[in-house]
């Protein structure tokens, strides 16, 4: 086939309405959303003391730091879809949300005797924290990496491993208004720990899914 | 922004509308860009005319299939040579040459003749082929035979919309096989 031939074929489908990725991925990220919700509102629930905590300094900074992740990891993985898309900004929020992170484990150290710091970093509840974020991140990576798949990725495993980021971080979010542990050194051990797995996944499927 | 540039992102809107007869002249202008981009950017390779011209069709169905992720505040260039980029690197790739390793490494490898295992462009019909029933009827009609939609709706006894659909699915099937002869 010559190439002017596949132009005909290709001009005759113009009219086939092209799947905008950009719209696509809002959606996917909201019913990322919605999914995660759903299945904390059915399988786990807030708290006993959520609304007291709310008045703490550590509970909300937990939310602060899985939001940033969230957000900035999503700016990325739209940019990495996008051929030709420059991913300087993607990267930089990421880095201000590991920054936020940073701060937030430098301030706990700062306040805390040197003596706690092992029992805050062990928590509770870290074993619990590493299931039930994956759990909880299992229909956003679905519907993120559905989404991706009208994207044209350089790296289809980057691309799934930062929409697993996105995942993790949604179910992070969820996850936080569970847990019994606030200190940002458990944060930064275990949360992280946990998106990294739901990022591993993302990763290996991506390769294969987003494919194009 | 330059003047071509200017024009394809019009034309990329304009496409988007419906327009055929500009997405036709934009897509004949985006060819003769992704040769000279392909060929650049192969140059060093030893890679023949005709598998080059089987990159710029995968590329075309790309850039087709993949123009929703095309931003109207982005330039259409550096998105069409990014595909192109990507469509080469999988072309190289499929050859078993890794474009990361330096000329002198592979200089003799170069010099060897070389058996032809990627599909070239003269193979587009085996790859046709993959299509099955009406889709390959149809994508072979409005492609090689130059008909168009309404000729081939008569011509197979459909309605507009089905040769539509097959068309596009049919499309779709042709990138999708790209793809696993490339695995």
């Amino acid at each position: 086939m010559r190439t002017s031939d596949l132009i005909e074929a290709l001009a005759a489908d113009a009219a086939t309405p092209p799947a905008r990725l950009g719209r696509t991925f809002a959606f996917a990220f909201a019913l990322a959303v919605a999914g995660a919700a759903l299945v904390f509102a059915v399988k786990l629930g807030p708290r006993p003391d959520f609304v007291d905590a709310l008045g703490t300094v550590r509970f909300p900074f937990k939310f602060v730091v899985t939001g940033a992740f969230g957000a900035a990891a999503a700016l990325l993985a739209l940019r990495l879809a996008r051929p030709g898309a420059s991913v300087r900004s993607g990267v930089l929020a990421l880095g201000l949300a590991v920054a936020v992170l940073g701060a937030g484990v430098l301030a706990e150290l700062a306040v805390t005797p040197e003596a706690t710091w092992a029992a805050r970093l062990v928590g509770h509840n870290w074993l619990v924290c590493l299931i039930n974020v994956p759990v909880l991140s299992a229909i956003p990576l679905s519907a993120l990496l559905i989404a991706l798949r009208r994207g044209a990725p350089a790296s289809p495993s980057l691309a799934g491993a930062v929409a697993g980021v996105v995942a993790g971080a949604i179910g992070a979010t969820f996850y936080a208004a569970q847990c019994p542990d606030d200190s940002p050194l458990f944060v930064a051990v275990w949360y992280t720990l946990a998106i990294a797995i739901v990022a591993t996944v993302g990763a290996v499927v991506g390769s294969r899914l987003l494919r194009w | 922004m330059n003047e071509r540039e200017r024009d394809w992102a019009a034309w990329m809107a304009e496409a988007e509308a419906g327009d055929t007869s500009v997405y036709r002249r934009l897509l004949a202008e985006l060819a003769v860009f992704l040769r000279k981009v392909v060929r650049r950017r192969a140059g060093s390779f030893g890679v023949d005319d005709a598998e080059l011209e089987d990159v710029v069709q995968e590329a075309l169905l790309a850039i087709h299939l993949k123009r929703g992720t095309w931003d109207p505040a982005q330039p259409v260039g550096p998105w069409v040579a990014t595909i192109a980029r990507n469509k080469l690197t999988d072309a190289l790739r499929r050859r078993g040459r890794r474009i990361v390793v330096p000329i002198e490494d592979v200089e003799e490898v170069l010099a060897a003749p070389q058996e032809d295992e990627g599909l070239s462009a003269r193979e587009t019909d085996r790859l046709l082929s993959v299509l099955k029933g009406r889709q390959h009827d149809v994508v072979r009609s409005i492609s090689l035979e130059g008909a168009d939609i309404r000729a081939t709706a008569e011509k197979f006894g459909m309605s507009e919309g089905a040769v539509r659909v097959a068309l596009h699915r049919g499309l779709s099937a042709l990138s999708a096989a790209y793809r696993s002869f490339r695995e």
